[in-house]
């Protein structure tokens, strides 16, 4: 066992997780990314004299939608608070953000984790403003403010999280679920969300959390995982080796693969928050407040429970199906369009293979396919009835998929309905086998191999139409063996 | 009421990005030392109970809808910065020299 | 003709009917201000271009029969505290000298909307921050009546413009008594309105939960004429009045209406000339009707204390973008830090630098509850103060200050600065209106102000209570004989 493997063994990990999410509206919406510098300001974002903050309507809604998603008390009068610190990507030295009374409080975000649901309490959910952004280069620092005024919504984990996967599936699940919501892209690498992560260790069985640190410029999914193993790494050997954990932030420099401290932004972090005086209460309505419920999809989990315990899909393709709200959405449709209700599994089979096989093949997105659900659960139903049999039906798919072609009508057209008639099907054998008396003698003789060769004669004879099982039993019959 | 120690003025200077000659920083430390004093009335005041008066007139904070406005031109809303590349405002780096 | 001492409702009327052009006007104020601001002081910019632009637009206007605003042709100075697109603003200070504003304040749109020449910047104490206009950075503003003395401040050059004629109206921000106190002590009159009745944006900030813009001018109705030109919501001020504001008139008398005086404003060291002049106030109002309740404002004392944490604290958080990267003037350094700390060290003046220090010491982490938050409960406990006494009277009436404007160079400890401002700064604590009008002259010829409190939302009963009071013992037809050339 390796060192650190040892030192995971006394040690464990004590993660929580604090992401600012992007609220896609339209106004100041995912800007920053690709725009020319400073082109998408105005008084307001420049900090200028006189300069006052306006909130908009979409920016609630879409934070409720992600409170309520997640269960969290919704505060229905909430502050505003002013915290302060002087940075040059902040243009009034100070950041409008949420402190005493935020918006949501003690939510919950479900992951799954390895097939199961592991609950995450969320401490709270709140309403701030994102920063411009400052590059450095050598002795200066360029300030592009496009950015600063963007909504942000910040979610804050408890420290629940106890190891790097489970980081990186919080991640996944909560990038998941804005998109689910159409709250945000949730693109990391674009900014739409960033994670700061705070770690600590403690020996297994204490329950006084260690000192811990905060990891700082974790943007891709890739990093979280990464970043994190990194600093329980350092952590432990630092403590097996006699040393303490300072309080302190770190940045992640992923080229290196190590993070350093960084350098404080404020000697003495006094962020001197006050109630922002320009911005009075927040105030959820009760039409509002009803509208967002109305309007809330089934959610990602409770889908995949469904698919599991009612459609007896596999975990795994449940996890995949849930993993986007289109193919959730696609998956249900074709499930509503089938006449049963017991061929979830399979459903979920084609979908998963065939259809984002074609679908990958072509580089589209489910929400371009174009076959429609109404159009594969037919196809399905040809199969579970033995009209085709699976092998014919993937044929079909592909040319359905195609050209559009309703599959009963190019079965129809084609006439590769499958031969199920045993009567027909042993005359068919009883040629076959006669038309191959050396093959007969060798497979008769222990030469299993050959009875491929069987299965593969009735199959040209019939045009690929014969029923495999039928086919398989009859030859086994005919053969002796 | 003790007199403001002078390393706290200098904190406070720090807080408010404000750098003081050392007589400015001695003089700012009797000013408000006599001004925090004449003020201390206060803490004798029986509060209570009695809800901090955030907003003078209570209204709910308005939203506006969700439209796009227009932005400031480029060239305008960087015409009063001193110091420019291109349409990127520039300041010294944090350490001299270096980067954060 | 001479247009220097009429009224708003006057020059509109005029040239509404064609007996003057703007251009006259504009004319006449402009060689005015030539003459005699060189010794006033109240100009910070003359915007000279921008104002014959706008007087030929109402002039041609008016040639072709097209409808004109309220304030047509009437010229109006702006404290530099308002933000001017193209104009230079200033708010009195040094790190923003030479700063181009790309924008209007909301009131500058609504007064170009009315018609309003605007003829330039006003001076004003660095930031709004003191009460005589001898903290501005730029220059000292002289008291029209006597030029050894303050106009008052922080809307002094305000104040003074329109007390020496050198415009016929002036909006200033009233943050503690800002707009009252100089309208006090120049001998005009001068309104804060109910917080949230007019919009802040563009109104460099000080203390957001207490500034508010105002006019001063000659008459009461004027006063009304101007506020219903700038009043109303704006989706751009999150603190403003959703409402619309009802149509402002100085019209009513005082028949019947209860005016109380507030004992503890009357207890305290005031000037024997300003008791005088102010019993003949309450005289004329009963005179013409109204009934004196005496009644209470316990905690007035707290005001003083309160306001000085409160305004501070907001004003370190409003000031704390004011670091030369995206606008103004900043300092030569090598690292970021002293980029911030010298910008500000050597931009901003003592005064604005002493409150930003007391502001951030009360904000800080282990002081907030003690004094911010303590002194935002003491505004509560004032309020309560004023929703009581109001359920006794309709307005109070008080002095505005202790004392007539005092000599340039006399308070010498900002301490006795902040202690003139008494009996302003409790209005804007419980965001109530507020109105100075002049009541009279001191025995040395210095004009009193006879300050009025109103519940909020009733500008109205201020401005019909002011009217009786201006009409009984206002200043008339005297004029300021402090500075040549004025009367």
């Amino acid at each position: 066992m390796t060192e650190l493997a040892q030192l995971l063994e006394i040690y464990e990990p004590v993660i929580g997780l604090e992401v600012h999410v992007q609220l896609a509206t339209k106004t100041k919406s995912a800007t920053g990314f690709g725009e020319p510098p400073n082109s998408l300001t105005d008084p307001v974002v420049l900090g200028l004299p006189g300069a006052l903050p306006v909130f908009n309507t979409a920016m609630l809604q879409l934070a409720l939608k992600l409170g309520v998603a997640t269960s969290s008390q919704i505060r229905a009068k909430s502050r505003f608070a002013r915290k302060h610190y002087f940075y040059p990507d902040q243009p009034k030295n100070y950041q409008i953000t949420q402190f005493d009374e935020p918006l949501c409080e003690n939510g919950h975000l479900d992951l799954i984790v390895g097939g199961a649901v592991k609950r995450v309490r969320l401490e709270r959910i709140h309403l701030e403003e994102d920063a411009g952004k400052n590059t450095h280069v050598g002795a200066v620092s360029h300030v592009d403010l496009n950015r600063a005024g963007v909504p942000l919504c910040e979610v804050v984990s408890a420290p629940e999280l106890t190891s790097s996967e489970e980081a990186a599936e919080f991640m996944r699940a909560l990038h998941r679920l804005v998109r689910w919501l159409e709250i945000s892209e949730g693109d990391m690498e674009k900014g739409h969300m960033r994670c700061d992560a705070n770690v600590s260790v403690r020996l297994r069985g204490e329950d006084r959390l260690g000192t811990r640190t905060e990891l700082k410029n974790i943007n891709s999914f890739r990093f979280v995982q990464n970043a994190i193993d990194h600093e329980i790494a350092r952590q432990v050997r630092l403590i097996d080796g006699g040393g303490r954990v300072e309080r302190e932030t770190r940045l992640w420099d992923a080229d290196l693969g190590q993070s350093a401290p960084m350098r404080s932004k404020e000697e003495a972090n006094d962020y001197r928050y006050f109630p922002d005086p320009d911005l009075p209460m927040l105030v959820v309505g009760a039409d509002m407040m009803g509208s967002i419920l109305r309007g809330l999809p089934e959610l990602p989990v409770a889908r995949f429970e469904r698919y599991v315990k009612i459609h007896k899909v596999a975990a795994d393709d449940a996890r995949t199906l849930v993993s986007d709200r289109a193919l959730a959405d696609y998956f249900d449709a074709a499930l509503k369009a089938h006449p049963g209700d017991e061929s979830g599994r399979t459903i979920a089979n084609w979908i998963l293979t065939e259809l984002l096989g074609a679908l990958n093949a072509g580089g589209k997105a489910i929400a371009d396919s174009p076959m429609a659900p109404a159009t594969l659960a037919a196809l399905v139903v040809l199969v579970e009835t033995g009209t085709i049999s699976g092998k014919i039906g993937k044929d079909i798919f592909a040319e359905s998929y195609k050209t559009g072609e309703a599959p009963a009508a190019i079965v129809e057209r084609r006439g590769v309905q499958q031969i199920s008639d045993e009567a027909l099907l042993w005359s068919i054998v009883e040629k076959v086998v006669a038309a191959s008396p050396k093959q007969t003698a060798d497979y008769q003789g222990g030469k299993d191999t050959l009875f491929g060769y069987f299965v593969g004669q009735v199959m040209k004879e019939t045009q690929g139409r014969a029923n495999p099982v039928m086919t398989t039993d009859l030859l086994k019959k005919r053969l002796g063996r | 009421m003790p007199k403001l120690p002078l390393q706290e003025v200098q904190e406070i200077a720090l807080l408010a990005r404000i750098h003081f000659t050392p007589q400015e920083l001695a003089d700012m430390q009797s000013e408000l030392g006599a001004i925090l004093e004449h003020f201390s009335s206060i803490a004798a005041v029986d509060t209570e109970g009695v809800a901090p008066m955030t907003h003078a007139v209570p209204i709910d904070l308005p939203l506006r809808d969700d439209v796009v406005q227009p932005s400031l031109f480029t060239e305008l809303a960087l015409a009063a910065v001193p110091k420019r590349d291109g349409d990127l405002i520039v300041v010294p780096a944090i350490i001299p020299g270096g980067a954060e | 003709m001479d247009p220097a001492f009429w009224s708003v409702a006057d020059i509109a009327r005029r040239i509404a009917a064609g007996e003057v052009t703007a251009a006259e006007v504009t004319k006449a104020f402009v060689a005015r201000i030539a003459r005699i601001d060189p010794e006033l002081g109240a100009y910070l910019f003359v915007d000279e271009g921008g104002a014959w632009a706008q007087a030929e637009l109402i002039d041609r206007k008016r040639a072709d029969n097209e409808p004109l605003g309220p304030l047509a042709g009437v010229p109006i100075a702006l404290k530099d505290m308002i933000v001017t697109n193209g104009v230079a603003t200033t708010a009195g200070s040094k790190i923003l000298e030479g700063w181009l504003p790309p924008y209007d304040a909301t009131v500058v749109e609504k007064l170009r909307a009315a018609g309003a020449v605007i003829l330039g910047k006003v001076n004003c104490d660095e930031f709004g921050m003191g009460s005589s206009t001898e903290r501005s950075a730029y220059k000292k503003t002289m008291n029209p009546w006597d030029p050894k003395r303050v106009p008052g401040g922080s809307s002094g050059g305000s104040a003074a413009a329109v007390a020496a004629g050198l415009c016929a109206a002036s909006l200033g921000t009233d943050t503690g008594g800002s707009i009252r106190q100089p309208a006090a002590f120049c001998g005009v009159v001068g309104l804060k309105p109910t917080y949230g009745r007019v919009s802040r944006y563009g109104i460099v900030a000080f203390a957001s939960s207490l500034d508010q813009v105002g006019p001063l001018t000659h008459t009461v109705a004027d006063a009304a004429l101007v506020l219903q030109a700038i009043a109303g919501h704006d989706p751009r001020d999150s603190t403003s009045l959703p409402s619309a504001p009802p149509t402002f008139s100085a019209e009513g008398g005082v028949s019947g209406l209860k005016i109380g005086l507030p004992k503890e404003y009357f207890a305290g060291e005031i000037d024997a000339d300003v008791r005088t002049a102010l019993a003949a106030a309450v005289a004329a109002l009963k005179d013409k009707g109204a009934t004196i309740v005496e009644v209470s404002l316990p905690h007035t004392e707290l005001a003083l204390p309160a306001y000085y944490i409160v305004a501070p604290a907001e004003a370190s958080s409003n000031l704390a973008r004011y670091d030369g990267i995206r606008y103004g003037k900043r300092a030569e350094a090598l690292d970021l830090m002293s980029l911030y700390t010298h910008t500000r060290g050597e931009r901003f003046g003592p005064e604005v630098k002493r409150r930003i220090m007391l502001g951030t010491y009360a904000l800080r982490s282990g002081y907030y509850d003690a004094y911010y938050k303590k002194a935002q409960q003491i505004r509560t406990l004032i309020k309560r103060d004023f929703d009581e006494a109001f359920t006794q009277c309709d307005v109070l009436l008080t002095p505005t200050t202790p004392t007539p404007a005092y000599e340039l160079g006399a308070k010498s400890t900002p301490l006795e600065m902040y202690l003139g401002d008494i009996f302003t700064l409790a209005c804007n604590l419980a965001g109530l209106p507020g109105m100075s009008v002049p009541c009279g002259l001191t025995s040395t010829g210095l004009p009193v102000g006879a300050q009025l409190l109103g519940k909020a939302l009733d500008e109205a009963t201020l401005l019909r209570t002011g009217a009786v009071i201006e009409a009984a013992v206002g200043l008339g037809d005297k004029r300021p004989t402090g500075i040549g050339g004025i009367a």
